[in-house]
């Protein structure tokens, strides 16, 4: 079980939170792109074979939905909430 | 019967005698003793059949590492394949063999031996699968198998789970485990040490080594000793260390926790920093017949004399191919055992090696070529390397070792890496891939010494502190030369003992390509069952390493998964309460419900919620009749509190709001509330459900039963993830609120009854209003939302006051004959009003066209979920199915997700049938259907079509059954 760290409440299980998926690009909008375009940003979720941003929701902690760099390879948290600032 | 027992020695009570049943015969054994060393000190040398062949096998190992014996225990301790090295002797204790019948000395099954030649490894998969493998696996199960589960949880006793925490875990309390604790202790870490035997020491349990000049013991009892007194350190013995995950999460299971109730706890344990102290396992020698009774792993005589006070045969010969068999030759001798000969693999043996056993037969450069005997062995046949002239050697033990491997079970699971060193023939840790360490004999370091200074050596690395004094202890320097397999074997060359795996069936999967060494073991089963092939992995490699021509280095090793050794089901769930693994949610009026009779079920998000109140001989369709007449007709009341309710607020939540739903809420009037469709960005429909404004910055949201908790976590996404900015405070108020909605034509009637301060007129509480004031004296927030179609009133109350109002509803109502409703009546009115159920008609392929809710897609708002997606699909065209209405045209019910096909054919379906039910305003079954094209097809007739060719003729109407101008829910 992994560790996440929650900027509000420290380093929680993993049983604590919900997994929200990775992160996309900013949500274009919506009648100022393509249908393909708009189709890509709804269907295309980043998946790589190493680190990925994505999202949890602290539900069973603080209610905070919070974003972190994982490896996954190794689920490693190579950046926590807050560490790119 | 002749007793194998020493007079003196070891660690068992010799003034403690314990009795216990094997195979439905009576022994006894002593206090301290397993399964395994009673059963030799009884001189029991058969003790199992093999798994395919039926093979006659003993005792091959003394602890984890045992392929060979595995038990089922009956009784209070029932459970299956133990091995019998684990099981810890206790008083009555009854045992028998797994994979023999009617007994290992009679088994019919061993008939296989006859057969062996053509059953080689895939046999069953090759031959089996006509016409597919799942005819025949019972029987082969059977044949070939385990022990079945117990047929009872156990009796007596919990299971129980709980987390830990710590500076540093070690795994074990060998001699370098302990010398880490007592380091890292000292330096004021917080330590949890746990160990899989139920003694501390490790090795030294096994061997006569000293420490510090007194026996190594003794060193051993003053190390607890000091640990068990410190406050910061955990010492768990009974305790293995089986699984390691990421972030240093470890699980620990105790099996004897010091809680009496307790059967077995589970420890969670996250660790700061973690060392394996796993010590080494053995590896068996591979020749012919090397399975035979009596053929014994040397470390497991070692540990039956030294520790059992057993001796396991009077007249053993030694087959070695490195320095350890020496020391074990040793013991032997000290305990007065003749040995007949060493037989020493490597043409040179080390002088020390040969010190430590002057007088004693060392047979160098030669190899054990073939084991003879049946159920018992009666000698070996002793060769050189490459052949030459034989020699018989009459024996009643052989006593083996090829090497020692690194136990680098938990280093692996962690992901750390491994690398084969030359000097051990092993492969041992290398780069780790998480905080941990390994030490001692898990780390390569064999010899005693070695072993205390890598684990003091590990801590002082951690905590930057000074190396300390490592006391003498001296041991013979270990040495090997590998030898996978003897080469001019005779006879049935075993790799894995526990599955019948030999030399040829790995010959036979490189033959057939499987040349990697994931796949010879999936094809040979090689590795796999309770030992994971402990014994026998390295020579697997070493196997297909020969043959390929390749080193053993880029064969490599196969993955290593947790558990290390197997764990009950009962230790990883842990304490349950009855049946449920969640438990229940329940409103104030449970009591009530159940007082009245109802059928209580679960409906939704673990909610236990009436079905129907059955009175006298009322079957379910008898009484959801009657309850729903007496809604259509007179007046029912529910309980709705279950249905997901948030307040929102905020100067932003009205444009929140538009965003989340399709329709505009935002221009809501306070004390007003409208219906609504939430979607996703993909257009789907993700709830539905009713959204009132309570004054200009406080909304409520209710949401679908089901769904509540998912839209609690889509709007937080929404909000901190798109809107961090808007001030939007969300909070779940579904259990600070429960209601009682009373519906029917006389619902007015019950609430002017009950007395409230509200005024009821339509025209001043219109339908989608919502009121503040007091009911029956009770302060309530009362809503006219309606889920039934009817005049309802919904008569929100905290839930301190919910039994109250209920009580004085029911009394109020009962003049009009006001009946409780359940879930079922509810299904049926909603159906009856063509109100949709997510899930049922909403399915994630409709979108609100589909369903007659274009009104609610918004063309003013130029952005909300799902907007965008929903047109691009619109555009592509095609035939959509969309909700309609429909009625049977005979007297059956229509099972829910019927299919409709075009004239009843047997054809490509055109959708199927949601939801049927028996219409009381129609008596008739009525129903709603996602038919193709279904809007312009009302009055049309359509065709279920059932499984088995029956045909149901349909009508095809609106949805809608009951009050299509929403008079009744108006009034």
């Amino acid at each position: 079980m992994m560790q996440i760290p929650c900027p509000f409440c420290g380093a929680r299980n993993e049983s604590e939170f919900s997994f929200g998926g990775p992160v996309k690009p900013p949500r274009p909008e919506p009648e100022a792109v393509s249908d393909a375009d708009w189709t890509a940003w709804l269907t295309q979720v980043p998946n790589p074979l190493g680190p990925v941003q994505e999202q949890w929701w602290h539900v069973r902690g603080c209610g905070t939905w919070l974003t972190i760099w994982r490896d996954t390879r190794s689920h490693d948290i190579v950046e926590g909430p807050g560490d790119g600032n | 019967m002749e007793t194998k027992r020493l007079d003196r020695g070891g660690r068992i009570d010799r003034s403690r005698p314990l009795t216990f049943t094997f195979n439905g015969k009576g022994y006894s054994g002593y206090e301290g003793d397993t399964l395994a060393s009673a059963l030799l000190a009884n001189d029991v040398r058969l003790t199992a059949r093999s798994f395919k062949y039926h093979r006659p096998r003993g005792i091959v190992g003394a602890g984890v590492e045992e392929p060979s014996t595995l038990v089922e225990l009956m009784n209070a301790d029932a459970s299956g394949n133990q091995p019998a090295t684990t099981v810890t002797l206790s008083e009555g204790l009854v045992a028998k063999s797994v994979n023999c019948w009617p007994s290992p000395g009679f088994d019919i099954g061993a008939v296989n031996q006859l057969a062996a030649r053509f059953i080689p490894a895939g046999f069953y998969y090759k031959t089996f699968k006509w016409p597919n493998w799942h005819l025949y696996e019972p029987a082969i199960r059977k044949a070939a198998g385990l022990s079945a589960a117990p047929s009872e949880p156990p009796a007596a006793g919990q299971f129980e789970a709980r987390y830990g925490h710590c500076d540093l875990l070690i795994a074990g309390s060998g001699p370098s485990g302990l010398m880490a604790a007592l380091t890292s202790a000292r330096a004021g870490l917080r330590v949890i040490i746990a160990d899989e035997g139920c003694e501390a020491g490790g090795a030294l349990l096994s061997r006569k080594l000293t420490i510090g000049g007194a026996p190594a013991m003794d060193w051993v009892a003053e190390v607890v000793a000091e640990l068990v007194a410190m406050p910061n350190v955990t010492h768990l013995q009974n305790a293995t260390v089986w699984g390691y995950r990421e972030h240093n999460y470890l699980m620990v299971t105790e099996r004897s926790p010091d809680n009496p109730s307790l059967l077995e706890r589970t420890w969670r344990v996250r660790a700061c920093h973690v060392i394996t102290a796993t010590g080494a396992i053995e590896r068996g020698l591979v020749f012919g017949n090397n399975d035979r009774p009596g053929v014994m792993l040397a470390s497991a005589v070692q540990t039956y004399v030294n520790r059992y006070g057993v001796v396991p045969g009077k007249r053993p010969v030694i087959f070695t191919n490195n320095n350890s068999a020496y020391a074990v030759a040793a013991d032997l001798v000290a305990a007065g055992i003749t040995i007949v000969a060493i037989i020493d693999s490597r043409d040179s043996v080390p002088e020390e090696a040969r010190a430590l056993v002057p007088g004693v037969e060392v047979m160098a450069g030669k190899v054990v070529t073939e084991a003879r005997g049946g159920r018992r062995l009666r000698g070996v046949v002793v060769a050189g390397k490459t052949g030459g002239s034989a020699r018989r050697l009459s024996c009643d033990l052989l006593t083996i070792t090829g090497g020692w491997n690194p136990t680098v079970h938990l280093w692996s699971q962690s992901r750390s890496s491994l690398r084969y060193d030359e000097t051990l023939s092993t492969f041992l840790p290398d780069t780790p891939a998480q905080a941990v360490s390994a030490v001692g004999a898990a780390d390569g370091a064999l010899a005693l010494q070695q072993a205390l200074r890598s684990g003091a050596e590990a801590v002082a690395r951690l905590t930057d502190t000074e190396l300390p004094e490592i006391p003498h202890a001296p041991d013979l320097p270990y040495a090997i030369e590998p030898i996978w397999r003897v080469e001019t074997a005779r006879g049935k060359s075993f790799l894995d003992l526990q599955n019948d795996v030999t030399v040829d069936d790995v010959h036979l999967a490189l033959r057939e390509g499987y040349s990697n060494v994931e796949h010879v073991k999936r094809y040979t089963t090689g590795g796999m069952g309770i030992d994971q092939g402990k014994t026998g992995n390295i020579n697997i490699i070493g196997t297909v390493a020969l043959a390929q021509g390749v080193t053993i280095d880029a064969v490599g090793t196969t993955t290593f998964r947790a558990p290390y050794t197997p764990v009950s089901f009962g230790a990883i769930g842990g304490l349950r309460e009855e049946t449920v693994a969640l438990p229940y949610r329940h409103t104030p009026i449970t009591d009530w419900n159940l007082a009245q009779g109802a059928f209580m079920y679960e409906s939704g998000a673990r909610w236990r919620r009436p079905g129907y109140f059955p009175k006298g001989g009322e079957g379910l369709q008898e009484a959801t009749n009657r309850e729903c007449r007496a809604v259509r007709f007179g007046v029912g009341v529910y309980d709705g509190s279950p249905l997901g309710t948030f307040e929102l607020k905020g100067r932003d939540v009205g444009r929140f709001l538009d965003y989340l739903y399709s329709n505009v809420m935002s221009s809501l009037k306070p004390g007003n509330g409208r219906y609504g469709l939430m979607l996703s960005d993909d257009g789907l429909i993700i709830d539905d459900g009713v959204c009132f404004r309570l004054d200009d910055h406080r909304w409520i949201v209710s949401t679908s039963t089901g769904h509540a908790d998912a839209i609690n976590g889509h709007m937080e996404e929404m909000l901190q993830t798109r809107f961090p900015e808007w001030n939007v405070f969300i909070t779940a108020v579904t259990s600070q609120w429960n209601n009682a909605t009373i519906c029917g034509p006389k619902a007015r009637e019950v609430m002017e009854a009950l007395g409230t301060d509200i005024d009821l007129s339509p025209d001043a509480f219109p339908f989608m209003s919502l009121r503040d004031g007091t009911v029956a004296g009770l302060p309530v927030r009362l809503v006219r939302v309606s889920f039934t179609g009817e005049l309802s009133y919904e008569v929100n109350v905290a839930p301190r006051h919910m039994r109250d109002l209920w009580a004085k509803v029911m009394e109020a109502g009962q003049p009009f004959g006001i009946l409780p409703v359940g879930s079922e009546a509810s299904h049926v009115l909603r159906v009856e009003k063509g109100f949709l159920s997510l899930g049922h008609e909403v399915d994630g392929t409709v979108d609100a066209y589909d369903l007659g809710m274009g009104w609610s897609m918004s063309k003013k708002k130029p952005d909300y979920l799902g907007k965008r997606a929903v047109h691009i699909r619109r555009e592509t065209g095609g035939v959509r199915r969309e909700l309609v209405g429909v009625i049977s045209k005979s007297d059956r019910q229509i099972p829910e997700g019927a299919p409709l096909t075009p004239g009843g054919r047997k054809e490509k379906t055109e959708g199927f049938v949601t939801a049927c039910v028996w219409s009381v305003v129609h008596d008739r079954w009525v129903g709603l259907a996602l038919l193709e094209g279904g809007h312009s097809r009302h009055g049309e007739t359509a065709h279920v079509r059932l499984k088995g060719g029956e045909v149901i003729p349909v009508r095809v109407t609106v949805p809608c059954h009951y009050d299509h101008d929403g008079e009744k829910l108006r009034s």
